[in-house]
């Protein structure tokens, strides 16, 4: 069965030729359906809508008060998403799907209500047709921590997807959706992206709403989007993409046109080479690969400038502080009190919790939670927590210095290694956190970053990784544009 | 050993917790209600549901700036929410939306009114924060159900200094808090209802020590009377561990009304380490100084300073002042009579005599009882002498059960005093001739009986009787 077309190609045909706005998201379930029942399952899904249900939650957009995204395509056209059919990630809440966020804690748990993002999507006219696998809570970086089994990478089933949204990336890199939604607390977007060959994009904190996110460490959250193209991906953030007041942390400010700078090409723009980032240590064929991409931007009139960002090395030891810190007091409200798995029998309030935690949370989300409570406790605090504040804001005023130098972007890799082999880093958690070296920075500067696949090796997709100032999306966006058509013609 | 060498000294400092009168909760959109069927008044925000994020109820930040202003705080631009991080099954996010590091505001002070004079006491921090919700212990047999209504509701907690140092002073802080928070309208202060709760910290030191001793903490005090008896009990318990050479533990003191007793609720080795940081999903809260400023010059005119008003600007006694303005609503339901019947201190008579008893008996508040201009009419009606004090008094209890005017029950019921001569001649004439002994008696020399007839008089003109014409006629008629 063939790959799903691109958005923009099915909000055409939607809009125009009439018929099911519902064909495209129905052989979409087909191709999902396929690929979990083939030798090898993808386990991409936790969750497939039956077709029925599809049209179901679909929002009328009379609720949504957002700022200045806008659900249509246009005055005349169809809405941004008509027909389109998405994948969304497990911590997303949303009507007809359990909401589990690959956790066993969460077994069955249905939301009563729905995520902004998901609400937005639907009134844009996307469709969901199912919820993807992660790591659970979105604490990993291959998608093997899922309490329901790991998901398999489509170029290579004996490798993972990358994480936490490997279910996500690998729905939009077997070509069953166009796009799909994740969520980057730490690169969980732009790494399985780049380890599937797909496009991954982690928005500016702030842009988008969390509204109906499960918190896995809220100040490093947000909410992102996979497409198969550049476009696939902005598109989809467009859609979802706005102020919500349900949200305190999400800005008041109006959505531009992402695609806006689409065909100014790179030229005069200043890319930073952050030399932290292409270390010797660096695999070569990644290396290499970013290095000619590059090259390419180079080539299309680009100023290649190296810079430093000296506090990069810090940034991965500042984050597993900080994100196992409000991880452990955002899922302190797993307790199986209200909903979720209780354990049975416990016999006092005290043996309800720790029998259900016990239960319920896998070996790493014990292991960050454990991390956490510690690096939060009374005689730890300044040593560890506010230790890693500090790291924080100096990894964010490297950044501030790079722009103030006249950068407009920075180009580093996403993944300091292609797929690798499931099971090989699971028994080591500090060579799985590593894989996170080059996508943390984003996230503990709010800056928004995007991943796109610069080639391959074996067969392995490489991917390398744009970054831009806060709020600067349509010039990283359009960047990303000129080195995907680049690239196309280079091959 | 001399007397006093091993007197010992309270020192008690009181942590109020405020509940604010909004009417929806902190961090939602829930009605604050109380008193509704459990669990109606919640949403996936106060319910802690996976995905759900807190936003401010500005309206809320709005009380707590006017009472941290009120008691003379610094309010700070920047405030921070942290998490404070504990279970407990009423807890629904496994942690509190609390202020910890950066709270609203601090350094404040108060003049507490004692009865030896005025004593100043320090106020170290107002915060605000989210309450819990409620673990219901007997509706489920053998087990325990949670009533999450109460989650989310606002709260202010108000941190004295030590500066305390008996029962009754305690006592006279927090009385005149609420006083303070009832003017301002911040919140209801029901005791019962747990909008206004105590905990108190409490030590004891040697007389002229400044060191201080091992606190303890005593909770769940929830009347004014059981703040003095439990803070007495522990001061009490603590004296005689230290008089007997023993160390006064750090644990937490459950105030047993019943038993009017203490008992420890948990120890220190089991005590929570909080785990507070600053909350992820709030901003910092600022408030503009120029929005403090605009707040401080919107303050209500506090109790203290209506008080020495009164006195002066209606000239009335330190007493009536102080009953006057012992809320905002008698003071300012005093004020409109005394406007109304341009007589402050008739209105003050009135208010505080008559309509306060009168209120008492019905156990209704002023609000609800006869209009300010109502009151004033029948002032009126007594000063120029249409009717009695005596029938006044009569008519105002008519108006409060009736919602009738003062003047419609007058003329309804042929209250009017009456000072026709030929009325007056008759009644005095009757009652003269029925006690002919008095009267001889009276002309004897026993002079004291005029007042017997005077009252016999008004009884028969069942109290029209213009008292100053009837005493005029008895005088004349009892002329040798
Ligand atoms: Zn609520």
């Amino acid at each position: 069965m063939s790959e799903s077309p691109g958005v923009r190609e099915i909000v055409g045909a939607v809009g125009t030729a009439g018929g099911d706005p519902l064909r495209f998201a129905n052989a979409a379930l087909d191709r999902a359906r396929r690929a979990e029942s083939e030798d090898t399952p993808l386990h991409a899904f936790l969750a497939l809508a039956d077709s029925a249900a599809m049209g179901g939650g679909a929002a009328t957009g009379d609720d949504l008060d957002g700022g200045g995204r806008s659900g249509k395509g246009g005055p005349k056209g169809p809405p941004l998403l008509a027909g389109v059919p998405v994948a969304v990630k497990d911590n997303l809440c949303a009507f007809d799907f359990p909401t589990t966020c690959a956790s066993r804690i969460l077994e069955g748990y249905v939301s009563p209500y729905e995520a902004t993002v998901v609400r937005r999507l639907r009134s844009a006219g996307g469709v969901i047709v199912g919820k993807t696998n992660m790591d659970e809570f979105a604490m990993g970086s291959s998608t093997e921590n899922s309490g329901f089994g790991p998901t398999r990478n489509p170029r290579d089933r004996s490798r993972v997807p990358g994480g936490s949204s490997g279910g996500s990336a690998a729905a939009v890199a077997a070509g069953i959706v166009p796009c799909a939604l994740g969520s980057d607390t730490g690169g969980s977007v732009r790494q399985p992206a780049s380890l599937c060959g797909v496009v991954g994009i982690k928005p500016t904190y702030g842009r988008v709403s969390r509204y109906g996110l499960v918190a896995y460490a809220s100040s490093l959250d947000q909410v992102g989007t996979i497409g198969r193209t550049v476009e696939d991906a902005a598109l989809l953030l467009q859609a979802i993409a706005g102020h919500d007041p349900r949200d305190a942390t999400s800005a008041p400010l109006p959505v531009p046109d992402f695609l806006g700078a689409r065909g100014r090409g790179v030229r005069g723009l200043t890319v930073g080479l952050p030399r932290e980032y292409f270390a010797k240590e660096l695999d070569p064929a990644v290396q290499r690969l970013c290095r000619e991409a590059l090259g390419r931007l180079e080539e299309a009139g680009a100023v290649v400038r190296e810079v430093s960002l000296p506090h990069t090395k810090f940034a991965v030891p500042a984050y597993y502080i900080l994100a196992p810190a409000e991880a452990s007091s955002n899922l302190a409200r797993f307790d199986g009190v209200r909903y979720g798995s209780r354990a049975p029998g416990a016999d006092s309030a005290r043996a309800v919790y720790e029998e259900t935690r016990t239960r319920g949370f896998g070996a790493e989300v014990v292991r960050r939670i454990m991390l956490g409570t510690f690096a939060l406790s009374a005689g730890y605090y300044e040593a560890y927590y506010g230790r890693a504040q500090r790291v924080r804001s100096l990894v964010a005023s490297d950044f501030g210095r790079v722009w103030a130098e006249g950068v407009d972007l920075l180009f580093t890799p996403t993944s300091p290694t292609p797929a690798f082999p499931l099971g090989e880093r699971t028994d080591d958690p500090v060579s799985m956190y590593l894989s996170d070296i080059f996508t943390v920075t984003a996230n503990l500067a709010g800056i928004p970053g995007l991943s796109l696949p610069v080639g391959a090796v074996d067969g392995l997709p490489v991917g390398g990784q744009f970054l831009a100032p806060m709020w600067e999306e349509p010039k990283m966006i359009g960047a990303a544009l000129a080195l995907e058509s680049l690239l196309e013609e280079a091959r | 050993m001399s007397a006093g060498a091993g007197a010992l000294e309270a020192v008690i400092g009181l942590e109020v917790h405020i509940q604010l009168r909004t009417e929806r909760k902190l961090f939602c959109g829930d009605s604050t209600r109380f008193g509704d069927a459990p669990n109606t008044n919640v949403c996936p925000v106060c319910l802690g549901l996976p995905g759900a994020l807190p936003t401010m109820n500005g309206h809320a930040v709005t009380l707590a700036v006017r009472a941290a202003l009120a008691f003379d705080c610094e309010v700070h631009e920047t405030s921070v929410f942290a998490r404070k991080n504990y279970f407990y099954p009423d807890l629904p996010k496994g942690y509190q939306i609390s202020q910890f590091e950066q709270p609203l505001a601090t350094t404040g002070q108060f003049r507490v009114r004692l009865p030896d004079g005025e004593k100043v006491v320090r106020v170290r921090r107002m915060h605000m924060e989210e309450d819990a919700g409620k673990s219901l212990h007997d509706r489920v047999p053998g087990g325990t159900a949670v009533d999450l209504n109460r989650a989310g509701t606002p709260l202010v907690e108000m941190v004295s200094e030590p500066d305390l140092r008996t029962p009754e002073e305690a006592r006279a802080y927090l009385q005149q808090v609420k006083q303070i928070l009832e003017y301002l309208d911040v919140s209801d202060c029901n005791m019962e209802e747990g909008s206004l709760r105590v905990d108190a910290n409490v030590s004891v030191r040697p007389v002229g020590s400044q060191a201080l001793g091992t606190k303890t903490e005593l909770k769940n005090m929830n009347s004014f009377s059981g703040v003095e008896k439990a803070i007495a009990a522990e001061v009490r318990r603590q004296s005689e561990i230290v008089a007997g050479g023993g160390r006064v533990e750090h644990i937490t003191l459950l105030w047993d009304d019943a038993r009017g007793e203490v008992r420890p609720m948990r120890s220190k080795e089991e005590s929570h380490d909080y785990r507070y940081f600053p909350e992820p999903d709030l901003p910092p809260l600022v408030i503009p100084v120029a929005e403090i400023e605009a707040a401080r010059g919107e303050l209500p005119e506090l109790p203290h300073t209506r008080r020495e008003r009164f006195g002066r600007e209606y000239a009335l006694p330190t007493y009536d002042a102080e009953v006057l303005t012992s809320t905002r609503g008698l003071a300012d339901y005093f004020e409109a009579v005394a406007r109304a019947a341009d007589d402050p201190k008739q209105a003050s008579n009135w208010v505080m005599g008559p309509l306060l008893a009168a209120l008492k008996e019905r156990g209704i508040e002023v609000g609800s009882s006869v209009a300010p201009a109502a009151l004033a009419e029948l002032i009126a009606l007594v000063r120029d002498a249409t009717i009695s004090q005596n029938v006044g008094k009569e008519v105002l209890r008519k108006m409060l059960d009736s919602g009738r005017s003062a003047k419609e029950i007058v003329e309804e019921e042929g209250l009017a005093q009456v000072r026709d001569a030929g009325q007056l001649e008759g009644w005095v004439d009757a009652v003269l001739a029925a006690h002919a002994d008095e009267v001889a008696r009276f002309r004897t020399g026993e002079k004291k009986l005029q007042g017997f007839f005077m009252g016999e008089v008004m009884k028969s003109s069942r109290g029209k009787a213009d008292p100053g014409e009837v005493a005029r006629l008895l005088a004349r008629k009892l002329a040798p």
